[in-house]
């Protein structure tokens, strides 16, 4: 017999069916329910990683890395709002909740952004004492929930955000499960202690661009026209949000692309309803240009924002700022290794945690639990927080220093290029080697 | 019109003063009684109102008349636009006319008092104040509503307390449908008691065995995929 006699096919696993939808059919099929999660799209999208800087060169010359100024400010709010506000860095944390997040969470976010002069915002269940006294400049959302919703937290706050919607879920209301209802909680959001709060996806008393002008007025009235207000949404249909925010009244619009993160909600809605924030970003763009709004309405950027690279290819597009969420609670210490046993015993490994809803965090970020919420120091969380703003920004002028930029507001769309089709589409910059940007060129 | 130079019983006419001015020296002034004069529908008119102010308000409201009121009584001798005291933390609004869409939206405490009918998803999302409706309510009325007590002397639209979780809804009139677990509940002496407290406050001579108490059903609360058909 010869050795051809005992080949065989190995097995192939199929590109269709692949181990995830087998699994995910297996775990539909036992349970009768969709899976819910945290986390932001895990699936491979086009996203910054598909673009990359030119740099400087005979036509352009570079800035020197240690010598010479590369500004980093950013002014939020200066089409409307009578105190405006301005950041060192043009880095914020995106709105997370108490209730998703444990208090010291909150706190350590505030006081990392107040470290690398940023700012920071609430989420749904209303202010914090906590967050207040240690974020310098506080951003307040309006969501369709309202829970813990009061004027004097609006006075208090240094702007305001209109909730819409957010990139991970685009069209749903907030999610979280009984298990992270504590009583503290279920005070602020005056709901029953332990019940599923499944929050609307539709505010209560406005429902068209028309109304939400007359929102924005009232909240400017409230608030005697002092506070900016931004007007937050998931990227959908990004041209047409953003020009209808514009005529609404909104002095800064922040556009959440798919990668965005959420507490918890559908995995079938996170992976499938919306599009990448690379996509969205130069219609937004267009959209404020075509208004002659650029610059005017301030346009931030979130969604997948990891490194400085990725900051500074965000403002090349148009955008004037970002913002993080994910990665902020990664720097914090979500998702270390150093609770890898126990992040197995919970059924998933460092990296990958994503049952945030469930308020089982090793970490102690995304839980309620009073033994675990003691895990975190704030004071050394804020402090990994400042620091991982710090080299955000650090990469960022790396990268616009060595375009020639004095400030990171001044990389622009030239100075990129893409490395596949469908991210020169998206980013309409040309493909590497060629000035061929598909749909334009 | 300088904030320092109203005094109690300043009329405020917005035919000569702007929406602006005529909101600043309401939130200038934490007491005093104001008479607004030519509202015009105007939007988000005595909004964000903090202290012991007696405002009358002469003609219909737009979006959001007493929006966020806290502690001032505010009357309107007319009819409101959407939002009427939304998010209303405490005091008094009253309605002579009707009130469209969203009025009392998500209320945290005090009194609402609408003398005609109130439209769709009246006291939505309520959060612990009382509103009194004395004519009907549009559909979807107390939508989510958490907490306080919705009292109705007229008639509901569909799905009348959908979603419900602790507050507390009274009929007189008929309930067009019930909205996903709400139920019609016992009137025990402590909700016989409390309707006849809203009704008094509200200056209305009802007899409460009229009316029919609804509630939760509380088989909600915690998401379950046997009850998925009932959304």
């Amino acid at each position: 017999m010869s050795a051809d006699d005992h080949r065989v096919t190995p097995p192939r696993a199929s590109a269709t069916f692949d181990a995830h939808a087998i699994a995910e059919i297996q775990r539909a099929a036992a349970t009768g329910i969709y899976d819910i999660r945290g986390f932001g799209a895990k699936r491979k999208l086009p996203h910054f990683d598909d673009l990359l800087f030119l740099g400087a060169s005979i036509s352009r010359y570079p800035l020197e890395g240690y010598r010479e100024r590369c500004g980093t400010d950013v002014t939020l709010g200066s089409r409307h709002a009578k105190k405006p506000i301005t950041l060192q860095i043009p880095v914020t944390i995106a709105g997370m909740s108490f209730g998703s997040l444990s208090a010291p969470a909150k706190e350590a976010l505030g006081r990392g952004a107040s470290l690398a002069g940023t700012s920071t915002t609430t989420g749904d269940g209303g202010m914090t004492a906590e967050e207040r006294a240690h974020s310098k400049t506080l951003v307040y959302q309006v969501l369709p929930s309202r829970y813990g919703m009061e004027p004097d937290q609006l006075r208090k706050a240094d702007a305001i955000e209109i909730v819409v919607g957010q990139g991970a879920k685009p069209g749903g209301g907030g999610m979280l499960l009984g298990q992270k209802i504590s009583k503290r909680v279920a005070d602020m959001r005056t709901l029953p202690e332990g019940i599923d709060q499944r929050s609307p996806c539709r505010h209560p008393d406005w429902t068209g661009p028309d109304d939400l002008e007359i929102k924005i007025h009232e909240l400017r009235e409230i608030t005697d026209w002092e506070k900016p207000i931004y007007v937050k949404v998931g990227a959908a249909r990004p041209y047409y949000d953003t020009a209808l925010a514009v005529k609404a009244g909104a002095d800064v619009v922040v556009l959440d692309g798919m990668q965005g993160g959420t507490a918890a909600t559908q995995d079938v809605f996170i992976e499938h309803v919306g599009i990448p924030t690379l996509a969205a970003i130069r219609p937004a763009v267009q959209a404020l240009s075509d208004l002659d709004m650029h610059r005017k309405v301030q346009l931030i950027v979130s969604g997948g924002i990891r490194n400085g690279a990725d900051v500074a290819k965000a403002l090349a597009l148009g955008a004037d700022a970002v913002s993080i969420g994910t990665a902020a609670l990664i720097a914090l210490g979500d998702n270390d290794p150093r609770f890898e046993e126990e992040y197995r015993k919970l059924g998933t490994t460092a990296g990958s945690y994503d049952d945030w809803h469930e308020g089982r965090d090793p970490a102690g970020i995304t839980t309620q639990d009073p033994e675990l919420t003691k895990r975190l120091d704030p004071v050394a969380a804020g402090r990994r927080l400042a620091n991982y703003l710090s080299v955000l920004t650090l990469e960022a002028q790396t990268i616009a220093r060595a375009c020639g930029k004095s400030h990171l507001h001044n990389l622009e769309p030239e100075d990129l290029v893409a490395l596949t089709v469908e991210s020169a589409a998206m980013a309409q910059v040309p493909l590497a080697g060629t000035n061929w940007i598909p749909g334009k060129t | 019109m300088d904030a320092a130079l109203a005094s109690r019983n300043s009329v405020l006419d917005l035919a000569q003063m702007s929406l602006r001015e005529v909101n600043q020296l309401l939130h200038d002034n934490r007491s005093g009684d104001f008479l607004i004069r030519n509202p015009r529908g105007a939007h988000a008119l005595a909004c964000g109102l903090d202290g012991d102010l007696n405002v009358s308000i002469d003609g219909h409201v737009g979006y959001y008349c007493a929006g966020m009121n806290k502690r001032a009584h505010v009357t309107v001798n007319g009819n409101a636009g959407t939002g009427l005291a939304e998010n209303m933390m405490s005091g008094l609004v009253h309605v002579t006319g009707d009130a469209s869409q969203s009025a009392g939206a998500t209320g945290c405490g005090g009194l609402l008092v609408i003398d005609g009918n109130a439209s769709a998803r009246c006291g939505i999302a309520l959060r612990g104040l009382d509103i009194v409706v004395k004519g009907s309510v549009g559909h979807m009325s107390a939508f989510m509503a958490q907490a306080g007590s919705l009292v109705v002397l007229g008639d509901t639209g569909d799905a009348f307390g959908d979603s419900l979780y602790e507050a507390k809804l009274f009929v007189r009139g008929t309930v067009k449908s019930l909205g996903a677990d709400c139920i019609e509940k016992e009137m025990r002496d402590e909700h016989k008691a409390a309707l006849r407290q809203l009704l008094d406050a509200a200056g209305v001579k009802a007899d409460v065995p009229e009316f029919k108490r609804y509630g939760s059903a509380r088989k909600l609360y915690h998401f379950h995929v046997d009850n998925a058909g009932q959304y």
